[in-house]
């Protein structure tokens, strides 16, 4: 009370002179210079440290044979790049292989994340006994982790005792399908649970955006006697926009990233068939400990995903006058 | 107040009212869809759980029962026994210790950066919450091979710290932390000025306080990403005495490719925790997950 005029706890306020008479928004935003980055140091130090630095880094162990278990690191400028695009050598093949497998998997398991969880959020949006409890139950299996998932699907799905191909039997399908070990069955494998694991988190994403939807909108829309479908065309979807441009980013960037559920439930087999370009980065800088290779494989892979998200923010861009 | 609420859901408001009366045909329709779609997200973990209680020859039996005959925790004794190549324990344990540490770093870490983001002026503000926000889009791939170098050097692989610190510096945290504080009023930091306060008081005695479900919500998540992940762990830790969890659960795997009883109990003890995390603080989490989509 005494102390009308101190300023933001700075002992010295040569760091920030602001001209007076600013409002006190503006007043209670000022400090020494020092503060906000005595707030911000401990973060920027790991920051720096363990995802600037090593970015960089990265980009410089990709220019040269890096294996981590010489002394000698030869600088070979885009030599690893180069490689990674002469058909018919083992990096080419190993990583094209991997990549197409990474393509497999998002190309079936995106579509499937986005559609079926928006189906589960509209189901849930209006209120009804156990409500809160079909949400959890759905959102459940996403708390356990891909080591868990990943070990039970294996059992789960084994194809001489498990219990998917022993309840197919059942309803007179075929039960003997090997479900880790052939493709395309391993795809359907590894897609369907990612689906069960994940789909969750997505519904509980869109319904958190369909709440935001103003009821007045469907309101409207019904007086100008829209139909259930003409209402989730015009209201619902619009709605959802920049929830959708969300979710469609994060479920790319998850499925494009897909290396634990093929680690342990497929071991990238049949051959090298469910391998996926995680896996074959990991495998080759980190078990091979052929770094170089590694790092630019994982440069490639970056730029296809920042495409494959510029593709995305294009596709939700905020449109005028669409129709 | 109500007004406002009646203008804007008239409809609903009345509907779910009269739904909780009385059961509309439809209504009824969905909830037995829902329920049935229920039992496919609950039924594997079930069996899991059950197949845990079995013994080594009724785990592989076919058709397969969803009663453990007989009820048997030779499964758990045998991977909780001391001297063992795969210390169930130990990894839990070391779960435990790497999965706290983790969270409080990054609650510590993210609040800290997140607060002059949100409320100082200073030169770098927009420069630095812009590089913070594009990391965001980074693949964490591109940091594996990098920071295993650096974690290497500096003495950490096959250590805890490995999967404790490199992981912490969380874009996620910081933007989370960020969204929270800017929704504060900023009233209460002018009062606190005219009282007297400084920066590190009306940080510590007004925000911190109202900051607490917030940084709950970030403690959570940072726990249950720390505690699940997968690759990283998988790579810096080889030896059995220093894995996690989810490590060991692939080494249990590949060294007993078809004991499925053990698998599945190292399976049920890796999810008790996260489960009962999810179980009693499931509104934090849920909220937390679609607070990030709606503010993303």
């Amino acid at each position: 009370m005494t102390t009308l005029k101190q300023e933001g706890g700075a002992p010295s306020r040569k760091g920030a002179p602001r001209p007076s008479g600013t409002s006190s928004s503006r007043e209670i935003r000022k400090q020494a210079a020092a503060t906000p980055w005595l707030f911000l140091a401990p973060y920027l130090v790991l920051f720096i440290a363990f995802v600037l630095v090593p970015i960089i880094f990265g980009a410089w162990i990709s220019l040269h044979t890096w294996d981590y278990t010489r002394p000698l690191k030869p600088f070979v400028g885009l030599g690893n790049y180069a490689e990674l695009f002469r058909p018919g050598t083992g990096p080419f093949n190993n990583f094209w292989g991997a990549m197409q497998a990474t393509g497999i998997f998002t190309l079936f398991s995106v579509p499937l994340l986005l559609v079926i969880p928006l189906a589960v959020a509209i189901l849930m949006a209006k209120k009804f006994p156990g409500r809160n409890f079909f949400r959890a139950v759905y959102f459940a299996p996403y708390v356990l982790g891909v080591a868990v998932i990943g070990v039970m699907w294996r059992y789960l799905l084994d194809n001489n005792i498990g219990l998917v191909n022993y309840y197919m039997g059942l309803l007179g399908l075929p039960s003997d399908i090997a479900w880790t070990t052939s493709t395309p069955a391993a795809w359907v494998a590894l897609v369907g649970v990612t689906v069960w694991w994940t789909l969750g988190f997505n519904a509980v994403i869109y319904l958190a955006g369909l709440q935001d939807i103003p009821a007045e909108l469907y309101e409207a829309a019904r007086m100008d006697g829209a139909t259930p479908w003409q209402q989730f065309i015009n209201v619902t979807l619009p709605g959802l926009r920049p929830v959708l441009s969300f979710v469609t980013l994060v479920t790319l960037i998850a499925s494009v990233n897909m290396f634990g559920q093929s680690y342990l439930m497929t071991q990238g087999g049949p051959g090298r068939e469910t391998r996926t370009a995680i896996y074959q980065i990991a495998d080759t800088g980190l078990r091979n400990f052929q770094m170089g290779s590694a790092a630019a494989m994982s440069y490639v892979l970056t730029l296809f995903l920042m495409a494959l998200s510029l593709v995305v923010f294009w596709l939700f861009r905020e449109r005028k006058d669409v129709r | 107040m109500s007004s406002t609420v009646e203008t804007r859901t008239p409809r609903t408001d009345e509907q779910s009212v009269k739904q909780a009366r009385k059961l509309q045909p439809r209504t009824l329709a969905k909830i037995v869809l829902l329920t049935l779609v229920a039992l496919v997200f609950i039924s594997p973990v079930i069996f899991m759980i059950v197949t845990s209680f079995k013994t080594r020859p009724d785990a592989t039996s076919i058709p397969p029962s969803w009663i453990p005959n007989p009820f048997s925790l030779e499964a758990y004794r045998t991977l909780l026994a001391p001297g063992s190549n795969t210390p169930v324990l130990r990894w839990f344990f070391n779960s435990m210790v790497a999965a706290i540490l983790h969270s409080a770093l990054v609650v510590v870490t993210a609040s800290l950066a997140a607060y002059p983001l949100a409320r100082m002026n200073f030169r770098g503000k927009k420069i630095v919450f812009a590089v913070i926000v594009a990391t965001l889009l980074v693949p964490p791939v591109i940091l594996v091979i990098p920071n295993y170098l650096l974690v290497s050097d500096l003495g950490w692989l096959n250590s805890l710290v490995a999967i404790i610190v490199p992981t912490a510096a969380s874009a996620f945290g910081v933007f989370f932390m960020r969204q929270f504080f800017i929704s504060l009023p900023e009233d209460l930091e002018e009062a606190a000025r005219i009282d007297g306060a400084n920066r590190v008081q009306m940080f510590t005695r007004i925000i911190l306080p109202l900051a607490k479900p917030a940084m709950a919500t970030l403690a959570l998540l940072a726990f249950l990403g720390n505690w699940n992940d997968f690759l990283w762990p998988v790579y810096v830790l080889f030896t059995p005495e220093v894995q996690t969890l989810p490590p060991g659960l692939s080494t249990l795997q590949s060294a007993n490719a078809v004991r499925y009883d053990l698998l599945m109990a190292g399976a049920v003890i890796a999810s008790v925790p996260v489960l009962a995390l999810f179980v009693f603080l499931q509104r934090f989490i849920i909220e937390g997950v679609s607070r990030s989509g709606v503010k993303g």
